[in-house]
């Protein structure tokens, strides 16, 4: 029973961060049908970020960890945004007219560039995060020991879940957006600004990926150049699980995906931890395309 | 006008079939290794023209393609190594392999949109990957691999310098240009240029669409699996490191910077991608980033690639008082 709760909380703590990467890849292809194959890389270069700005300000020092790793994600989060709207102008936008398929071969590019200058500028090594920034508390769950870093995260994601959740439910913008996914030239008619919708999603979407790598960092300790990739790939597969182009779709099959993962890792075998998610992948795109919750099915020709 | 061009070409391939003869005296001190550069641009060669037949003319988005090219590779290694079969006999059983495996894989997933098959041709590599990892057949080796693959024999003769490796994967990329080029031609030629351009219209002409997509598959994958085998000979060793999804990623890059469809461009696109960051050694590092940045460019400003296939023309059949 423990070593259930055990991995169950982990899982779900993995799960939500999978959700949050999953947000960024539903909301562009919402809008732009595309898959932005670029995003993972956005996630690592949030968790690089955080490192560099951790290290440089040491903000534990002058305000409390609490307030620190807040302030950080403030400012991880606002960069990485900025670098999502930027990569939409230079490596979608000329896009936008071309075959899809193209602006996909577009993402792929971006995503091999930004892994590489993230390897150029860091290293190829794995970097360590400072051990000291949240205090590595245990607390007491009926009998069983539970990391509060695994509540934290899970606690901080719903809550940016929720958020995001209401922003475009219940705002003009939000209402925008939606409109956009709907159709691009009905709503332009109606005089939305749909570059404007575009570049909000480019920078939404981004921030919160870069929030989950920041969230990694922390969790795990260390971080690759390369994790964008395998991260990537499992909040793409979570978004599809859900159904992709839906919200709340992202939010659950993340989250039934991490805990799936962490279950299958502790029941089955660790050795096919990775191989659990691509199966996944697989067996929904074959038996159930348009995923859980979804309305848009993954087109057939 | 047309005989000069050909002696042009006649030319070009000579000097090129005689490039182990002649480096000799221009880098006595590493002709082998440039060689073996060469060798490698050969064995991409082939893996680019196979995923051309899937990427390029039936346009299907295949980034597993390793996966294939690793079942060759290990069903070439263990005939070899279990049942002491000639490495060049366990060719075509590679490729039938490789071939079998891709139709498995295909059959459910092959009406997927490009960027969905795109996504599962991925996890497939991975989980294959995986399993070799984790030495489920139990006769992969682990994570170890297979060693002590036989050098190949061709009518007893032994193959083992880079120089005679250079003949034989070069004759073999030189077969596979003349058969697809033949293939090109033909009727499954023509069925693959309709249906890339417009599915619906093909349908609707009477081409079975799923048969020829699965066919292309079955194609590139077979190919595939042969060349594994030939990786499998001249390095003598596998595992499942080289094997990995950088590999799909570098081969599909290749079709697409050297213009997907067209197999000149595929080759010029390859000795770019392979033989190029050789002569710029100081740039080792950051290739991928060139590269990763050529893709993104490559498509805002020459979607088709370097080299983009010609439109086809048909020679109509010369009036009488024309003829002879």
């Amino acid at each position: 029973m423990e070593e259930f709760v055990q991995q169950l909380t982990n899982g779900l703590a993995v799960g939500s961060i999978y959700a949050l990467i999953a947000l960024g890849y539903t909301m562009v292809y919402g809008v732009l049908k595309l898959i932005n194959f670029a995003h993972g890389d956005l996630f690592t270069l949030g968790a690089y970020l955080g490192l560099t700005l951790l290290t440089s300000f040491s903000l534990q020092d002058k305000m409390g960890p609490l307030a620190a790793v807040g302030l950080l994600a403030i400012m991880v989060m606002g960069l990485v945004a900025l670098i999502g709207a930027l990569l939409d102008r230079v490596a979608y936008k000329p896009l936008r007219d071309s075959p899809r398929l193209s602006a996909v071969v577009s993402a792929l590019g971006a995503s091999i560039f930004l892994q590489n200058t993230v390897m150029l500028i860091y290293g190829a090594r794995f970097r360590v995060y400072p051990q000291d920034i949240l205090p590595r508390t245990v607390i007491d769950f009926f009998g069983m020991p539970i990391p509060l870093m695994r509540i934290l995260i899970l606690l901080v994601s719903l809550a940016m879940m929720v958020a995001l959740y209401t922003f475009i439910q219940k705002t003009r913008i939000g209402t925008a957006i939606r409109a956009a996914a709907i159709d691009q030239g009905a709503a332009r008619l109606m005089g939305i600004n749909v570059d404007r919708v575009i570049l909000i999603v480019f920078m939404v979407g981004p921030a919160l990926g870069g929030a989950a790598g920041l969230m990694v960092g922390l969790y795990y300790g260390q971080i690759n150049f390369t994790m964008g990739w395998v991260y990537g790939l499992k909040a793409f597969t979570a978004a599809i699980l859900g159904g992709i182009g839906n919200i709340p779709g992202a939010m659950l099959g993340g989250l039934l995906l991490g805990v799936m993962e962490a279950l299958g890792a502790a029941y089955i075998s660790i050795a096919w931890k990775d191989a659990i998610a691509f199966m996944v992948l697989i067996l929904i795109l074959i038996v159930r395309p348009k995923g859980i919750l979804g309305e848009r099915v993954a087109e057939k020709i | 006008m047309m005989t000069k061009k050909k002696g042009l070409a006649a030319i070009g391939v000579l000097i090129f079939a005689t490039f182990p003869l002649w480096m000799k005296y221009v880098r006595p001190d590493d002709v082998r290794y440039w060689v073996d550069v060469i060798n490698n641009v050969g064995l991409y060669a082939i893996l680019a023209l196979s995923l051309n037949v899937i990427l390029g003319d039936a346009g299907m988005y295949n980034m597993g393609h390793a996966a294939f090219y690793a079942v060759g590779a290990y069903t070439g290694a263990i005939l070899n190594t279990q049942l002491g079969v000639p490495i060049l006999l366990a060719l075509p059983v590679a490729g039938i392999t490789a071939g079998i495996f891709s139709a498995i894989i295909a059959r459910p997933v092959i009406h997927l949109r490009g960027d969905y098959l795109l996504i599962v041709t991925v996890g497939v590599g991975e989980i294959l990957r995986i399993a070799l990892i984790n030495d489920v057949f139990g006769i992969t080796g682990g994570p170890n691999g297979i060693f002590g693959i036989a050098r190949p024999e061709f009518f007893g003769f032994k193959i083992k310098r880079p120089d005679h490796f250079f003949y034989l994967i070069w004759g073999f990329a030189a077969l596979t240009l003349f058969l697809f080029n033949r293939l090109k031609q033909s009727r499954f030629g023509r069925a693959l240029d309709y249906l890339r351009e417009d599915a619906v219209a093909a349908e609707g002409s009477g081409i079975n669409t799923d048969r020829y997509r699965l066919l292309a598959f079955l194609l590139g994958a077979t190919w595939a699996g042969m060349t594994g085998s030939l990786f499998a000979a001249k390095m003598t060793i596998i595992s499942p490191e080289s094997f990995s999804f950088w590999e799909s990623v570098v081969i599909f890059m290749i079709v697409i910077l050297g213009g997907s469809g067209n197999m000149a461009g595929v080759i010029l696109g390859t000795f770019i991608v392979i033989a190029l960051p050789e002569v710029f050694r100081d740039f080792a590092s950051a290739r991928m980033l060139i590269f990763g940045l050529a893709m993104m460019v490559m498509m805002v400003f020459r979607t088709q690639g370097l080299l983009p296939p010609k439109p086809r023309k048909f020679n109509l059949p010369k009036l009488a008082e024309e003829g002879e």
